[in-house]
């Protein structure tokens, strides 16, 4: 029963990270973009915690770890070069 | 009975990161998408780290869990703010209906937009 579940939140989650995919490719700003790229970053830390559920591999949670951490510094980043181009 | 309790909670994490998806696609400007995604968006990856921690009850899956949930919130919002800043601070438009526009207004009085 727990499989099922697993597989149909991996499902949804695999919707949404589509449609936050969509704003993604549409943004008409570059900061628009952004947001979109931080919830997919978001959405992929979900997939694989759920994913770690499924397969009862911890060694999963390490790598949701690092792709949390790269997907803020990355998102701290853009900003500031966005806002030092707009001076 | 504990993996019925996980399971709804992968569900309802699962279904927050698909209403943030929706909000990210739908709402009108930057500003109102960013609420959308950062608090659906946050609240749904809590949920399903507390569905993992809660099927999976050892002492480093739990540790690992609560550490992403920590980053997690911690670092979510100073993203949002640090793009809300650049958005506003680069002239993205406004829905058109925004109340209050502080940088319109104080330029309206003489004053410098902020730094």
């Amino acid at each position: 029963m727990l499989n099922m579940i697993t597989g149909l939140a991996l499902v949804i989650l695999a919707v949404a990270a589509l449609l936050a995919f969509v704003r993604l490719l549409r943004g008409p700003t570059l900061p628009d973009r952004f947001v979109a790229m931080d919830l997919i970053g978001i959405l992929i830390v979900g997939l694989i915690v759920v994913g770690a559920a499924a397969t009862r591999e911890q060694v999963f949670l390490d790598v949701a770890i690092v792709i949390a951490l790269i997907s803020f510094v990355g998102t701290v980043a853009y900003a500031r070069y966005l806002e030092r181009d707009a001076r | 009975m504990r993996e019925m309790v996980s399971g709804i909670l992968f569900l309802a994490g699962a279904i927050l990161g698909l209403l943030a998806a929706v909000g990210v696609l739908r709402m009108p400007d930057v500003f109102t998408r960013m609420q959308a995604s950062t608090k659906a968006a946050t609240l749904g990856l809590g949920c399903l780290l507390a569905g993992l921690a809660i099927q999976l009850p050892e002492v480093s899956v739990v540790i690992r869990a609560g550490s992403i949930g920590a980053f997690v919130m911690l670092t979510t919002p100073v993203a949002a703010h640090v793009i809300a800043r650049a958005a506003f601070l680069t002239g993205v438009p406004l829905w058109k209906g925004t109340l209050i526009d502080e940088r319109r207004r104080g330029e309206a009085n003489g004053r410098r937009p902020m730094p």
